[in-house]
């Protein structure tokens, strides 16, 4: 039987049509062989627009269907749906992107329409050869793994629990809560961080379908969508947790003091802690590296004194593999390093100190229990606030990490309401976008904050007047005077942005999901799919793709929640079925293949002596195919026929 | 990345050292020989077009440095520079062909009409720079002879050591000479204002201007107890020494703080005699200060 292919070429509005002469592209396709119909038409993915492919079907008897559009990530799906619900298998299908590749990039029209005939061309010819496939259902196990316990994670981890299903949450330090728990007010509404924030802490240590790993990584993590396996390591806390209270006598007694990460090094802890009273769960750990029984053999103090003998310093690590359907990431950020920055003399000047350091010392149980402060102990007389600490600067990150302006703005306020001196901020733009935040911005404009257009150029303690002896003297350009100016004060406060995790690109790794260009996690679409990733079944949320403040890292959790329950409730996911297949026949059992499949899907079958693949597992990434000396493996729909056929077409 | 050396340098004195700092020149070809740093100074060089030609006739500019260029990459080797100006220049003209094609072209033809030609072979290094990266800490401590302990020295990197080109250091605060100056047994004092503009140029047509700011370097200095300040660039350290007395005058001061180029403090750690490393030519007495920091020579 003769193959009846219809062919449609999209205008999308003015995007595709304005470039490329789309009745000239309908007429080249219709003298093409075996092409049955060809049409043009405004919007194809419109409903009209999948009419017109349906009604073909059905009227003409298509037997091949081509739509020249967008690129298949756009629409792929849309129209195969379309094709499917004409009753043709959706992959006898195929889509020519005549916008991305085309109309987008050509600024010629006469050789962007032939360009586009080429495309359209390689398309018709390669579709011939393409074979129905079925798609396989499998089952999606109904648990799900979200990593990092910060404001993100509990609220997606929540959100996920309340709904009845099981929830592992993987969180790296002794406790969740994350940065969070570290700021004192939190803007526009200027609530207590703590006293928002704990509660939801608690309810993720006490709930029944939360199961809590923290002082955990994730160390693997291999599958597909629906039945992942995520390999868990559980670091020593040499505290063991169905033991321990939480008294806190232990911590009480350790005789080693030093310095708190948490309180940014402003305050101490013991060897055994926990970061701060609140923390979840409520179990302190001990720090090798201090203690004095692992550094120097002695001391024991906290086994002396643990009333439920809960101290077990022979404690090892351990490693536990948890089978999920679904993982949220919501591994957050790091703050740019001020010392990078030499010009502020962050680390050398004493009263220079960053953003999260004033949070620490602005919060009530903070090292100098809310009162700002200098080092002297005196309370600063004029403080200055330096936007874009390491943001918006070529030499750091490029990109602006958008809650500085408003955490810059809640200092001011707080530095006026604790201590009355006057405050300068120095900005480049003042980006007030939330709601509510306008209205922030207006009720620190009334505090009388002076605001400085123009980036701080350096912090010195050099004076040039006797105003500015013993004094930080901030040098800017005033781009609204066009001056320079040297503004003395007591204390500055850097506002660092944000940067990707650390081990960022680990963690990327060990998910297999991608990256922007910043450094953070790409998520599938910026608009439409923001919380989705390149792998089913993962989702990001927060600040790890991209700088987010506490209602958007909020609202993200949330979101990533509903996606993850979304795809548990329809209880099965369907598996592309454009996976390597390897002929028996010709595969010589050289094994090459599989040491190179990133997803560990190729196994080898010693009986028959050769490779086998698990279909699965298998995302179609073709790196076999195009390994296999002896030409045994194929992709489905990316056979070396519709391949040639297209090559063929586009030479001609 | 630490650079290694070529088969020696090509040394580029730059038109400075052949007049007013002399002793500059003098004292790097003598510790870098000491240093086993091999320097051939680049036969027929010419002028870089020092800090103001290249905001003038911007293309003449590079023509002047690239010729410099064409000239090092045939005798196959590196550029060893000691002027920051010099340096700020090369590597302006270097990075730029480098990155525009059109540059490239338009001075290629210009070399071509000398019978030159530039492939872009060429790394300028400044001398500061290969000391320490290169040659490196135990290599130069093993050569100090007569350690400079207890004097009290202010780095003075001046502005264009590392702005805007020196990747060799932090731009805003560089610590290079910092710690190289701890090699020698001497203490580097704090200097906040060590990669400040010490006028340069403005002495000439704006003198006030500069001897506030050389004033101000000066203050800073002593008030951080420096004895005596390091140099790495010959204008700074024209402006720093000649004009002392200039700035005593206009701001009743009485400032008397010697001045060094880093390649005389390398030289007197190694044991040189004051006349090998031209310290008898200087306009600030050091004697004082050497001898009471015990470097009699």
């Amino acid at each position: 039987m003769a193959e009846k292919i219809g062919v449609y070429v999209c205008h999308c509005g003015t995007n595709i049509a304005q470039t490329v002469d789309c009745k000239s592209v309908v007429d080249y396709a219709s003298g093409l062989p075996n092409v049955a119909v060809a049409r043009e038409y405004q919007y194809m993915c419109s409903d009209p627009g999948q009419e017109l492919i349906k009604n073909d079907i059905r009227e003409v008897g298509l037997t091949r269907v081509v739509v020249a559009s967008c690129s298949p990530l756009m629409h792929e799906p849309t129209f195969r749906r379309a094709v499917e619900e004409a009753g043709l298998n959706q992959f006898l299908f195929q889509m020519a992107n005549i916008r991305e590749q085309c109309s987008w990039i050509s600024e010629n029209r006469e050789m962007a329409t032939e360009r586009a005939k080429a495309i359209v061309g390689a398309a018709v010819k390669r579709v011939i050869f393409q074979e129905p496939l079925e798609v396989k259902k499998v089952p999606v196990n109904p648990d799900v793994l979200v990593v990092g316990g910060g404001i993100t994670g509990i609220e997606a981890a929540l959100q996920i629990a309340d709904s009845g299903k099981k929830v592992y949450l993987v969180e790296r330090e002794p406790t969740i809560g994350g940065y969070m728990a570290r700021f004192d007010k939190t803007f526009p509404t200027l609530d207590c961080a703590a006293c928002i924030l704990t509660p939801k802490m608690v309810s993720v240590g006490q709930h029944p379908n939360i199961e809590l790993l923290s002082y955990s990584d994730v160390t693997g993590f291999s599958g597909y969508v629906g039945n992942f396996t995520a390999q868990i390591r559980k670091r020593s806390k040499y505290v063991e947790e169905e033991k321990c209270n939480g008294c806190g006598l232990c911590t009480e007694k350790c005789p080693v003091s030093v310095p708190s990460e948490f309180e940014c090094g402003l305050g101490k802890r013991k060897a055994i802690y926990r970061p701060f009273p609140q923390a979840v769960p409520n179990i302190p750990v001990i720090d090798r590296d201090h203690c004095l029984y692992f550094t120097k053999g002695v001391c024991k103090v906290c086994v002396k004194f643990c009333p439920r003998g809960a101290i077990d310093f022979d404690q090892k690590e351990t490693y536990l593999d948890l089978q999920v359907g679904t993982a949220i990431l919501a591994t957050g950020f790091d703050l740019f390093d001020a010392s990078k920055v030499k010009q502020y003399g962050y680390g050398r000047l004493p009263n220079v100190i960053t953003s999260l350091e004033f949070e620490r010392m602005s919060h009530a149980s903070g090292p100098t229990a809310g009162k700002i402060l200098l080092k002297n102990g005196q309370m600063p007389t004029s403080v200055a606030i330096l936007h874009c600490i390491g943001s918006r600067d070529q030499n750091n990150n490029e990109y602006c990490s958008r809650v500085c302006c408003m955490y810059s703005m809640k200092i001011a306020h707080l530095v006026h309401e604790k201590t009355g001196a006057r405050v300068y901020e120095f900005y480049i733009d003042l980006r007030a976008f939330g709601k509510g935040y306008e209205e922030f911005y207006k009720r620190v404009l009334q505090e009388e904050t002076i605001f400085i257009r123009g980036k701080a150029a350096e912090v010195t303690d050099v004076p040039q007047t006797p105003a500015e002896k013993g004094k930080l003297v901030v040098v800017a350009e005033d781009t609204l005077l066009g001056i320079v100016r040297r503004i003395p004060v007591d204390m500055v406060v850097l506002s660092v942005g944000f940067e990707p995790r650390k081990d960022v690109a680990d963690v990327a790794r060990i998910f297999s999901i991608t990256r922007s260009q910043d450094g953070f996690f790409l998520e599938k679409h910026p608009k439409l799919a923001p919380v989705s990733t390149a792998s089913d079944g993962i989702f990001v949320a927060g600040a790890c793709q991209g700088p987010k403040d506490i209602p958007d890292s909020v609202a993200q959790g949330a979101a990533a929640a509903a996606n993850a329950l979304s795809l548990i409730d329809r209880k099965e996911v369907t598996l592309e079925p454009t996976v390597a297949v390897i002929d028996e026949e010709s595969c010589s059992g050289c094994k090459i293949c599989l040491g190179l499949c990133p997803y560990n899907a190729i196994t080898f079958d010693e009986t028959k002596k050769v490779s086998v693949v698990n279909d699965a597992l298998c995302k179609g990434c073709g790196v076999c195919v195009a390994a296999c000396p002896s030409g045994a493996i194929e992709q489905r729909n990316f056979t070396d026929d519709q391949l040639l056929a297209e090559v063929e077409a586009v030479c001609a | 990345m630490k650079l290694q050396p070529r088969a020696g340098f090509s040394y580029y004195p730059g038109c400075s050292l052949e007049g007013m700092n002399r002793a500059y020149d003098k004292s790097a070809r003598l510790v870098s020989k000491e240093l086993g740093i091999d320097l051939a100074e680049l036969d027929d060089w010419n002028c870089c077009g020092a800090s103001a030609y290249m905001s003038i006739r911007e293309l003449r500019a590079h023509l002047l440095s690239a010729r410099n260029l064409a000239l090092a990459e045939r005798e196959k080797k590196d550029l060893a520079v000691v002027c920051p100006a010099c340096f700020t220049n090369l590597t302006k003209t270097n990075q730029y062909m480098g990155e525009d094609p059109k540059l490239r072209r338009i001075v290629g033809s210009a070399l071509k009409a000398a019978n030159l030609q530039y492939l872009g072979t060429v790394r300028v290094r400044h001398l500061l720079d290969v000391i320490v990266n290169d040659i490196g800490q135990s290599d130069v401590k093993a050569k100090v002879t007569r350690p400079l302990s207890g004097l009290k020295v202010a780095p003075y990197y001046g502005c264009q050591f590392t702005r805007p080109l020196g990747e060799y250091d932090d731009k805003e605060f560089p610590m290079m000479l910092d710690t190289l100056l701890t090699w020698l047994g001497a203490e580097p004092v704090s200097f906040p204002l060590k990669a400040k503009c010490c006028g340069g140029i403005l002495m000439t047509t704006n003198q006030s201007v500069a001897l506030t700011l050389v004033r101000s370097l000066l203050d800073c200095a002593t008030q951080n107890g420096a004895e005596c300040i390091a140099t790495i660039c010959p204008l700074c350290h024209m402006s720093l020494e000649a004009y002392q007395g200039d700035v005593n005058k206009e701001f009743s001061t009485n400032f008397k703080v010697p001045m060094f180029y880093f390649t005389q403090l390398i030289g007197l750690a190694f044991g040189f005699g004051r006349k090998e490393l031209g310290i008898d030519q200087e306009l600030v007495s050091s004697k004082t200060v050497l001898e009471k920091r015990l470097v009699v020579t």
